[in-house]
């Protein structure tokens, strides 16, 4: 008794991925470490260039929106788990607040592109490009500091503006769904 | 040894249980049991209290909302079938609503599922959702509520005596609002009225 006490019952399950869309696909992975890495870049830093393949198909360069475009990053660890598939679909019905402050969402995971694809087609049409950073394995998230131990990446939002340059940085708890709230804010501070 | 152990056992049942229950439902609340006693926030805004016939501050219960019947909507932003059946919820309450003989009898409020206030009023504002939307944003509600996948129904209705029962309680899409609203009046006794 003492240890289903301590162990399990402490460890709680999951209340986010619940969207019936999903239906029982979502795997549980429990509740894991808040953070596990380093961060190697700084708001004020230039962001690490990157080109990536989309789901969508082509590659999508983050120099691609340079002088143009804010951009929004959005690492989420994996496809079909509970916190990440109800975060993007949060993001997708708010284009408007995005297009409002001349930005733009690119959504990344280290998944390979075809479970991407199973996967997001279970939110509905997204407006925004999803980039695997899958191979070479996770590169990109590496090269942010947001690559955890197991492999996965962490749940991260950076905002970079038009000039490239990082200026929020949010590597949030991975068992929790960021506010969007704290994005809008953010994103508030950008003049069209 | 016996003597560490039986109070460390009665001490660890005793955790066990309070934390079962903190932890809430283990499922949802069925048709034909009650609602569990749990209090909502009152809606901020005085069109949505005036909807449900609450006033003043604080909280709540479902038997304080002047209606029959309350169909409860647990839903979340972030989730995709629920934007998807938002058009099909609206033209539920417009069909309510359009009704004068039902009008006053059932209501409908929707609970966001670890949504901030923030959340549920992009929600309503993407969506147009002409009825109450409560936040909940740490789960409390949910919790209490079983843990459901979203969305998700509950129809209570409330009886004279301030008890309620509920009459449908079933996870996803309603299959179209004539059908659900026509089990709603069968179930709870309001058909003949709805039919005048």
């Amino acid at each position: 008794m003492l240890a289903l006490l301590f162990t399990g019952q402490f460890l709680g399950t999951t209340v986010y991925g619940r969207s019936s869309a999903f239906k029982d696909n979502i795997y549980d992975p429990g509740i894991l470490k808040p953070v596990d890495s380093v961060l190697k870049v700084r708001v004020g830093d230039k962001a690490p260039d990157f080109t990536l393949p989309a789901v969508a198909g082509g590659q999508v360069s983050l120099h691609d929106y340079l002088g143009k475009k804010n951009v929004v990053i959005s690492f989420v660890p994996a496809a079909w788990t509970p916190v990440c598939s109800d975060q993007w679909p949060g993001y997708n019905i708010v284009k408007d607040i995005f297009d409002k402050h001349d930005a733009v969402l690119i959504g990344i995971t280290v998944d390979n592109i075809p479970s991407q694809f199973a996967w997001i087609n279970q939110m509905g049409t997204l407006w925004f490009p999803v980039l695997s950073d899958f191979w070479p394995h996770g590169a990109v998230a590496r090269m942010y500091g947001v690559l955890r131990s197991d492999g996965v990446s962490e749940r991260a939002l950076f905002v970079i503006d038009k000039k490239g340059i990082i200026r929020y940085i949010d590597v949030h708890d991975i068992n929790k769904r960021p506010r969007l709230e704290a994005l809008v804010k953010e994103l508030g501070k950008f003049s069209r | 040894m016996k003597k560490v152990i039986m109070p460390l056992l009665v001490i660890a049942f005793f955790l066990l249980v309070a934390h079962m229950t903190a932890m809430g439902a283990s499922g949802p609340p069925l048709k034909g049991e009650a609602l569990p006693d749990m209090k909502f926030p009152l809606p901020d805004g005085p069109a949505e209290r005036s909807y449900l016939g609450l006033s003043g501050d604080g909280d709540f219960r479902i038997q304080d909302v002047k209606a029959d019947v309350v169909i409860i909507e647990i839903f979340s932003m972030y989730c995709p079938y629920c934007q998807r059946e938002a058009p099909v919820i609206n033209r539920l309450y417009n069909k309510i609503e359009s009704n004068a003989s039902i009008r006053d009898k059932i209501k409908l409020v929707g609970v966001g599922a670890g949504n901030s206030s923030f959340e549920v009023g992009i929600f309503k504002k993407k969506y147009h959702i002409p009825f109450p939307l409560i936040p909940d944003n740490d789960f409390s509600l949910y919790d209490s509520l079983g843990k459901v996948r979203t969305p998700y129904f509950i129809g209570v209705k409330i009886n004279s005596d301030g008890t309620n029962l509920i009459i449908y309680s079933k996870l996803g899409a309603l299959k179209g609002e004539d059908r659900f609203l026509e089990l709603i009046l069968k179930r709870s006794g309001l058909g003949k009225e709805g039919e005048k």
